[in-house]
């Protein structure tokens, strides 16, 4: 019997339907159908068979009633959300058992990283740079130049980052990896550095996960106990203290340094000078946990999946208002409105799709005229957007685009790391001039200052912070006019 | 539960990292858990052990959300107050946390269950699929 160990089962009361089912359960990933959580799977010879949204109270008739049971949903692997993903870096997810090594070995792992120990450190980079693995964090730099710039760096001591602070609302890819298959990113850090010659590695997790922090916690210690962390390579933890700027490169090196999370000016790049002042490779959760499949499989069988220049697969989240919510695995080029619409199943009120949010905080607001958009870094760029880390946060007709437009700007102040002007003050003002246009004071002169306010922010600011946030404020405004005229 | 602050303990939290390069950082998380703040007084003791001046750690103590300048006097909930969970239905619970005064409610943005909210966090425990009901049963327990 599974029942998933996953932060967003638990919130839903996993804990105690693992404890009605008794001693022998083990605490899987999530498979990524939050609806359906918490989802008790029972082993049968067909396979595994679901039993969705269980009460503690419910187990005993469940394991009486077998699949006659009413919140039986069948052979999980047959659900129409699970078979249409193409998954790649949640092959394993929900379905091992996230703590066991063995589990993982058995399922694949650690293949990835005996081909690069083969292949050599060149061939390494080169195989990952040949996939056209782009950084999943959401700025989509390919993470192959990365990877050589950091490599050909001469240095005494390199580092490893995984940034896995994963601040963007609709966003939750990340915290499932380390709570349902950590030992994959353990893997592709380890991979990451043999290639450009780092023998230190850090987690930067944010502390709004405390599961994800103690699920690779014990899996460090396992890999360490095996063997596979140690002097060659070894992986620190470092929490994060509840600053989402912090998920900006340079101001995560600075708060891992010890100091105000405040981001650093570009050039010079990470690759060349990062942490404590050596060449550094900070790849994002997802990224690096792509590189164990490119490794293990070549880099062709990865960049087959995709289109134009967004290769390989990208594990995007159904979020917000959604029917289908979760976490869905699949090549880029598929449409927004197939995954909104057919794969989401609209919204969750049941009332028509307004507008989704794509990107996190820092994305833009599109409406459902757009959603033949196909998923794909450039094609969503063309359209005034951008992926980022692949959220999706769906909203139905009753929502207020000043308002969300208004709350861009809020969470951009509240959130600034005061380093810049155009995004600690703009920020602030921004949030004057929206309100005063809520207030239906001088709206059409008012609409112009926060045009003008964006084009500042846009190109004045240091970093995507207030760089992006006229992305949801200027995409409001051209989208949903009506919403702004009092 | 939290303890009361001693200089001695706050010592032996530094201790605990010493040689530790970037240290300060997961000093003050300690601290912050173990005394629910960060007591100015341990700043000057902290900046003694890392050679830095009172002012580069009182900067980051400002910093960062987590790390507060006094005691709650209230147990406090996290709130999700992100987007995912307002298009969820956040702003129609808010109001049940904002009027207890039982509890101090805190604005997180994102706990990473944005197709499950609205949700909230207390201590380390999550909630999600918060309503009504839900609600005011987490105040309910996270007050006491």
């Amino acid at each position: 019997m599974f029942v998933p160990g996953d932060a967003a089962a638990v919130a839903v009361g996993a804990d105690q339907v693992a404890a009605a089912a008794g001693p022998g359960v083990i605490r899987n990933g999530s498979r990524g159908m939050f609806e359906l959580e918490p989802l008790l799977e029972i082993e049968t010879s067909e396979g595994r068979v679901g039993y969705a949204r269980l009460a503690p109270g419910d187990v005993a008739d469940v394991l009486r009633l077998g699949d006659a049971h009413p919140a039986c949903v069948g052979l999980v692997e047959d659900l129409p959300f699970l078979k249409r993903q193409t998954r790649l870096t949640f092959e394993r997810c929900g379905i091992t058992d996230p703590q066991s090594i063995d589990d993982y070995r058995a399922h694949g792992g650690f293949a990835g990283l005996e081909r690069a120990l083969a292949l050599g450190p060149e061939a390494t980079v080169e195989e990952v740079f040949e996939s056209g693995l782009r950084g999943r964090g959401g700025a989509g730099f390919p993470a192959g130049i990365k990877w050589r710039t950091a490599a050909a760096a001469p240095a005494e001591q390199k580092y490893i980052i995984c940034n896995a602070d994963e601040g963007d609302s609709g966003t939750f890819a990340d915290r499932m990896v380390m709570e349902g298959d950590p030992f994959m990113l353990i893997e592709g850090m380890a991979i990451t550095g043999f290639a450009v010659g780092a023998t230190y590695g850090y987690i930067y997790i944010r502390s709004e996960y405390p599961h994800a922090i103690r699920s690779m916690g014990r899996a460090i210690e396992t890999a360490r106990a095996h063997g596979l962390l140690g002097p060659d390579f070894d992986i620190e933890i470092r929490a994060g203290a509840g600053a989402y700027v912090c998920g900006e490169e340079t101001s995560l090196l600075e708060s891992i340094e010890g100091r105000r999370g405040e981001v650093r000016a570009k050039p010079p790049l990470p690759a060349h000078v990062g942490l404590f002042g050596q060449p550094t490779i900070i790849n994002n959760v997802l990224t690096l946990s792509a590189v164990p499949y490119i490794l293990a499989n070549g880099a062709k069988a990865y960049a087959d999946f995709g289109m134009g220049r967004s290769r390989g697969t990208m594990p995007i989240q159904l979020a917000g208002n959604i029917r289908n919510g979760g976490l869905f695995e699949t090549a880029f080029g598929i449409t927004l409105g197939e995954l909104v619409n057919d794969i989401g199943g609209g919204t969750l009120s049941g009332r028509p799709v307004r507008a989704v949010q794509v990107g996190g905080p820092l994305g833009a607001y599109i409406p459902p005229s757009m959603f033949h958009l196909p998923f794909d870094y450039e094609a969503f760029a063309a359209a005034d957007g951008l992926i980022g880390h692949a959220g999706i946060v769906v909203f139905d007709d009753s929502v207020d685009m000043a308002r969300m437009a208004r709350f861009a700007m809020q969470f951009c102040a509240a959130e600034s790391c005061g380093k810049c002007t155009p995004c600690r003050i703009g920020s602030v003002r921004g949030m004057e001039v929206l309100d005063r246009i809520i207030a239906g004071e001088d709206v059409a002169a008012n609409i112009v200052l926060v045009e003008e306010l964006c084009e500042t922010m846009k190109f004045g600011s240091l970093c995507a912070l207030g760089g992006f946030t006229p992305y949801p404020v200027l995409s409001a405004l051209r989208h949903f006019p009506e919403d702004f005229a009092s | 539960m939290t303890q009361a602050w001693t200089a001695q303990e706050t010592e032996e939290l530094v201790r605990r990292h010493a040689g530790r390069p970037g240290a300060l950082l997961p000093i003050l998380n300690d601290v912050q858990a173990a005394f629910g703040h960060v007591p100015a007084a341990c700043v000057p003791i902290i900046a003694e052990a890392l050679n830095l001046s009172r002012a580069e750690v009182h900067g980051v103590v400002t910093f960062y959300h987590d790390l507060k300048a006094g005691p709650a006097d209230r147990p406090i909930v996290k709130l999700c107050r992100a987007e995912a969970c307002q298009a969820r239905g956040l702003e129609r619970i808010a109001p049940l946390f904002e009027g207890d005064v039982r509890i101090e409610v805190e604005t997180v943005y994102c706990l990473g269950l944005c197709a499950s909210g609205p949700a909230a966090m207390v201590g380390d425990r999550v909630f999600a699929r918060l309503d009504d009901a839900g609600a005011r049963r987490l105040i309910d327990e996270a007050a006491g």
